[in-house]
């Protein structure tokens, strides 16, 4: 879990950056669309990276969740917690909530194929290419998907805030004096990836970008 | 009576009701329902269960089995989930350490046996930790044999690794972690053992091979895997930290690595 | 009965080599042929199981703990004892010879206590090796600190908890041989009986606790390393399941029981709060390092706040009875200046049972000359316990103790051995009498478990087994096994169909307030003759009106409860016949017709000598032999900490 999340990780925080561009305008952000895509090695081989690393993620996960129980024997009748976060809690549940985000994303924005009212976003001075901006802005007007998306991305940032320092703990890099300080951090970190995510679908939806 | 004039802890007495587990081995189990008067509260709460055990007796019933033996916090042997909380309310102290003031007059209490499937309940609070055994079987030793122990000063320790190893030792081994984990896990019992041991110079030369074989006769007794939720060490009557289990993964990768990449030894002429 | 110590002559310090030297061995390829049992799986059982198993032998050991590592060995928390001389203040195995054989009141065997301090460094280095992080100081090397009886630094310590860092070492290499397949473990097991076959002992009687099964083993030999006898007092700071029924039913098979009357009463324990108690906790002894003893000097300022009693109100009495030793007397010297200050009605506490049973063990100096973080290094976790129990802070008012049952000195008699008079049948750590006399010193049981285990069993079971060869087994389907079992059967049922109403823990109960009352830190004839009618009378009504619920097939813990009761029954009738018959006293045993000046009398040419009683049957009154015991090279001194 840890290994694969760590790739998933450092995805997140690079998607992220190259999503932030959208805030300088179409014209840096076409352009890096495009850069990617003219880059098919770069790009081929981190959609492998990734591909294998949600799917290990995700039979980890389901089979540890499946283990789990069976080892758990249904637990006690009365349930106590005394120190177990809500992130680490709802581990399964989040993570499911955002597979089913990500399968959304992937055929809204990469396949165009839902939500979108079967428009196409072809970019201006080179046609071969997608005008992203125009397609975020596009994508984003209808209310209840910007909802779906900033739900989404609120639980995956939960889903973060325990996955990050719990990496840490299980390569064995933690230890009572450190944990506090990378508990903040994962959970500073699961703020920055929903705020910085959720920044475009709220801008659209308020109307600031159009 | 106990009287007494001064005291930081007054004495008083309380009334209870008690939904306490009854299980035959094999058998599906369910909660039974007894009220107890009169308990007080500088009884520990085995000695509440004593009482209640006593007053059963006395009307020809059978009483509830449950594991105990010191009652002084060091063995291990009790191990109840009283209010969803192995060992009870009070963080830091073993069942048999829980004294009845920390209860309430009036109050219901569950009792309720370690549930985990590395656990099956033997009779009603008495459950089968015999799977612990097994992983200390499997590697939680330093081999030596009598008499052939070098001097006992030849090999310096420094205080702080000797220190953090105590710390690691500590743990009494009595199943609180696993029972508290919300996915039975026994992390947090078998990385003391490994911290213990593979701290000390003494543990050295088995090092790997101790980390391998506990973590995989962890695994086959059933325990479940560790999800980092901390629990266990909130209910570590011991104190036991989640260092232990950082540096059981450490150690455990570690030895993986260095498996993997190990010399596989010499050639061999003609066949094996 | 001549009762043959197999002691080498020659000097003391030799005497072990050159018996070593004599000891018969058993081929590594024959030892997997011989079939051992070793019953318990504290210090000596574990260590003596993983011993012989590591040397090849077939080794089944059984515990009635769920697991090995839960005996009640673990519960020692002070320290172990080691003649290692690391401090440099005059240390050495002689030194630690005279002070155990004196703290024992001159009534153990010399050429055993001498062996003991002889091989008491030895397992210090086994310890260390097996990775029992015993305390270190700063350059790495082992730290000691000082307890009672002696005035050297030679006790190593593991934070409070000793005994339990040493018997999880033993039970980490007891595991490595049930691992490895020498050694096979019956926890969940009690020992019910012995069964002996042509004079030697060739096997026992289990009742599995889980199912209920009762069956026979059979052996080679059989190892009893099952602990000491405290429980007959009903509240003590043994463990719940701690009892005499392996010794005693061995007793009946006609194995001596030698000294039942030395029984140590250990000073620093929490008071008695109420009569639903269980257990009594203790206070490690080490606590009298840093806290001094005192009541008041007054029986008025009894009921006051300790913060109330003026300096110059309060008796140190242990500083002022013995400057020398002062709060570090030897426990019975300590447990019975308590007791006397107690009955002048200068006890403190809350009143149990119209009396103030306790004293102050007072950390307020030590707090102010080292402060509150030094003392709360040294002993936080007992200061915790204090405070889990009791409710009290002892870092802002003075801890309250009292007297308890620690350890009983006494134990099945065995020969230089560790052989009884039952060929076949060996007796390892508390379960036998033979190393700490009338009184056993702080920091010494863990020292002689390990000895007997480690290297004391090893050597002289595999003399026996030499000696009595291959064909020495008998097979378990044998007429002598089946009639002991059916004997174990008729008894079992005989405790399940009673149609009585009361509980065993109401006559352990009853059993331990007169054990404690007339057997206990100080006995008197009068006393002891009542004592053993009323314990008469006691089994009589027990044997007429116990209760015990369950079919016996299961998990059925009264049954084990009211067969434990049973025995001590039986047993604590011996124990004040034998304290009746000592005329004197010596170590735990005070008979207050001899004293002087308060102090104990001892009368060593009536009794300097171990009184081992044999078993005549139900209705005979048991016989006495006596051991002389002969001091070679000690000097018999009347024992002073003045």
């Amino acid at each position: 879990m840890a290994l694969t999340g760590l790739v998933l990780v450092g995805f997140i925080l690079g998607h992220l950056s190259g999503n932030l561009l959208f805030f300088k305008g179409p014209e840096v952000l076409n352009a890096y669309a495009q850069w990617l895509h003219e880059n098919a090695a770069l790009i081929w081989t981190a959609r492998i990276t990734l591909i294998v690393s949600v799917i290990a993620h995700i039979i980890a996960g389901i089979s540890l969740t499946l283990e789990n129980r069976a080892a758990r024997a249904g637990g006690p009748a009365v349930e106590q917690t005394r120190r177990a976060s809500w992130g680490s809690l709802t581990m399964p549940y989040t993570g499911l909530v955002v597979l089913g985000f990500i399968v959304f994303h992937l055929l809204h924005y990469t396949f165009q194929s839902v939500a979108l009212g079967g428009q196409t976003f072809p970019l201006a001075s080179n046609p071969a290419f997608t005008d992203v901006h125009a397609m975020l802005v596009a994508g984003f007007s209808h209310s209840g998907v910007s909802a779906f998306y900033i739900i989404s991305l609120a639980l995956l940032s939960l889903h973060l805030s325990h996955g990050v320092s719990s990496t840490f703990q299980t390569l064995g890099l933690r230890n009572e004096r450190w944990r506090g300080r990378l508990d903040v951090l994962a959970v500073a970190f699961g703020w920055i990836v929903f705020l910085g995510f959720s920044a475009i679908p709220a801008s659209v939806l308020a109307g600031c970008i159009k | 009576m106990v009287k007494d004039n001064h005291s930081h802890s007054a004495e008083h007495v309380l009334n209870l009701r008690l939904r306490v587990w009854r299980q035959r081995r094999g058998q599906p189990g369910a909660f039974e329902e007894h009220a107890l008067q009169g308990v007080s509260t500088s009884a520990s709460f085995l000695e509440m269960m004593d009482m209640l055990n006593e007053k059963l007796v006395r009307d020809g019933k059978e009483p509830f089995a449950f594991d105990h033996d010191c009652r002084e916090g060091i063995c291990g042997m009790c191990s109840m989930t009283i209010n969803g909380m192995p060992h009870g309310p009070l963080p830091g102290v073993t069942t048999c350490q829980l004294h009845m003031r920390n209860f309430r007059d009036g109050e219901t209490i569950t009792v309720e046996p370690w549930r985990a499937r590395a656990f099956p309940v033997l009779r009603d609070l008495m459950v089968d930790r015999s799977g612990f055994d097994k992983v200390i079987q499997s590697g939680g030793f330093i081999s030596i044999r009598a008499g052939s122990a070098p001097e006992a000063n030849a090999t310096p320790v420094p205080k702080d690794v000797s220190d953090a190893a105590m710390d690691a030792a500590e743990c009494i081994g009595c199943g609180a972690c696993v029972a508290s984990c919300k996915n039975g896990s026994a992390m947090l019992f078998v990385g003391a053992k490994v911290t213990h041991l593979n701290l000390l110079p003494q543990g050295q030369p088995e090092r790997d091979r101790r980390v391998l074989a506990m973590v995989r006769t962890m695994d086959d007794a059933g325990f479940g895997n560790c999800t980092n939720q901390g629990e266990c060490q909130a209910h570590c009557p011991k104190g036991i930290t989640l260092d232990v289990i950082s540096h059981l993964n450490r150690d455990y990768l570690g030895a993986r690595v260095k498996a993997f990449f190990s010399s596989t030894g010499k050639v061999r002429r003609g066949g094996d | 009965m001549n009762l043959d110590s197999k002691i080498a002559s020659g000097p003391l310090s030799t005497k072990w080599d050159a018996h070593k030297a004599k000891l018969r061995l058993v081929n590594p390829a024959n030892r997997r042929k011989y079939h051992i049992i070793v019953v318990g799986s504290g210090l000596a059982g574990a260590a003596a199981a993983s011993s012989l198993g590591e040397q090849g032998y077939d080794v089944s050991c059984f515990c009635y703990q769920d697991s090995p590592r839960r005996a009640h060995s673990i519960a020692a928390q002070g320290g172990i004892n080691a003649a290692k001389n690391y401090q440099n203040d005059g240390d050495s195995v002689r030194r630690l010879f005279q002070d155990t054989i004196k703290g024992g009141d001159y009534r153990a065997r010399e050429a055993n206590v001498y062996r003991l301090a002889q091989l008491s460094t030895a397992i210090i280095d086994q310890c260390v090796a097996q990775g029992v992080p015993f305390a270190r100081e700063y350059g790495g090397l082992l730290a000691n600190r000082s307890f009672g009886g002696a005035q050297v630094s030679r006790t190593f310590y593991a934070r409070g908890q000793t005994g339990q860092q040493l018997l999880l070492g033993a039970y980490s290499s007891l595991s490595r041989q049930i691992g490895a397949g020498t050694v096979k473990m019956y926890p969940r097991h009690e020992m019910l009986d012995l069964v002996l076959v042509g004079g030697h002992a060739k096997g026992i009687v289990t009742r599995n606790l889980v199912t209920g099964e009762v069956r026979t083993w059979s052996a080679d030999c059989v190892v009893l390393c099952t602990g000491g006898y405290g429980n007959v007092f009903y509240l003590s700071t043994n463990a719940q399941g701690c009892n005499v029924s392996a010794t005693y039913r061995s007793y009946r098979r006609g194995a001596l029981f030698a000294n039942p009357c030395y029984t140590q009463i250990h000073p620093t324990c929490i008071p008695v709060h109420g009569d639903d108690q269980s257990k009594l906790t203790l206070m490690s002894e080490s606590l009298r390092n840093d806290g001094r003893v005192w009541v008041p000097k007054n029986t008025a300022d009894s009921g006051k706040d300790p913060a109330q009693v003026a300096e110059t109100d309060r008796d140190y009495f242990l500083e002022r009875k013995y400057p020398s030793y002062g709060n570090l007397a030897p426990r019975d010297i300590a447990s019975r200046a308590a007791k006397e200050a107690c009955d002048e009605g200068r006890g403190v506490g809350p009143e149990v049972g119209g009396r103030r049973l306790g004293v102050y063990l007072d950390f307020s100096a030590s707090i102010q000359r080292l402060g509150e973080s030094v003392v709360r290094e040294r002993y936080g976790n007992l200061f915790d316990m204090y405070e889990n129990i009791t409710g009290e802070n002892a870092y802002r008012r003075p801890m309250r103790i009292y007297p308890a049952v620690h350890y009983t000195m006494g134990g099945l008699w065995v020969d230089y051995n560790l052989q009884s008079n039952i060929p076949g049948l060996f007796v390892g750590g508390e379960a036998n009498f033979s190393d700490h006399g009338a009184n056993r010193l702080g920091a010494s049981a863990l020292m002689q478990g390990l000895a007997d285990g480690y290297f004391v069993l090893p050597y002289t079971v595999a003399d026996y087994l030499a000696g009595v060869g291959l064909s020495g087994r008998p097979s378990v389907e044998g007429v002598e096994y089946r009639d002991v079992l059916a004997q174990v059967n008729d008894r079992v049922n005989r405790l399940l169909k009673n149609q009585g109403k009361q509980t065993a823990r109401s006559y352990h109960k009853q059993l331990g307030k007169i054990i404690w009352d007339e057997c206990g830190m100080a006995r008197t004839r009068a006393g002891l003759t009542k004592a053993i009618s009323d314990i008469r009378g006691l089994r009589e009504d027990f044997w007429k009106n116990i209760s015990v619920p369950g079919t016996g097939l299961d998990v059925t813990p009264e049954l084990e409860r009211a067969g434990r009761v049973a025995d001590f029954l039986e047993f604590g009738e011996l124990m004040c016949r034998d304290a009746l018959i000592r005329e004197e006293s010596c170590g735990g045993h005070f008979r207050t017709e001899y004293q002087v000046d308060g102090e104990a009398k001892r009368d060593d040419a009536r009794f300097a000598h171990v009184a081992a009683w044999q078993w005549a049957g139900e209705t005979a009154e048991p016989i006495r032999h006596e051991e002389a015991l002969v001091y070679e090279e000690a000097q018999l001194s009347t024992r002073s900490y003045k």
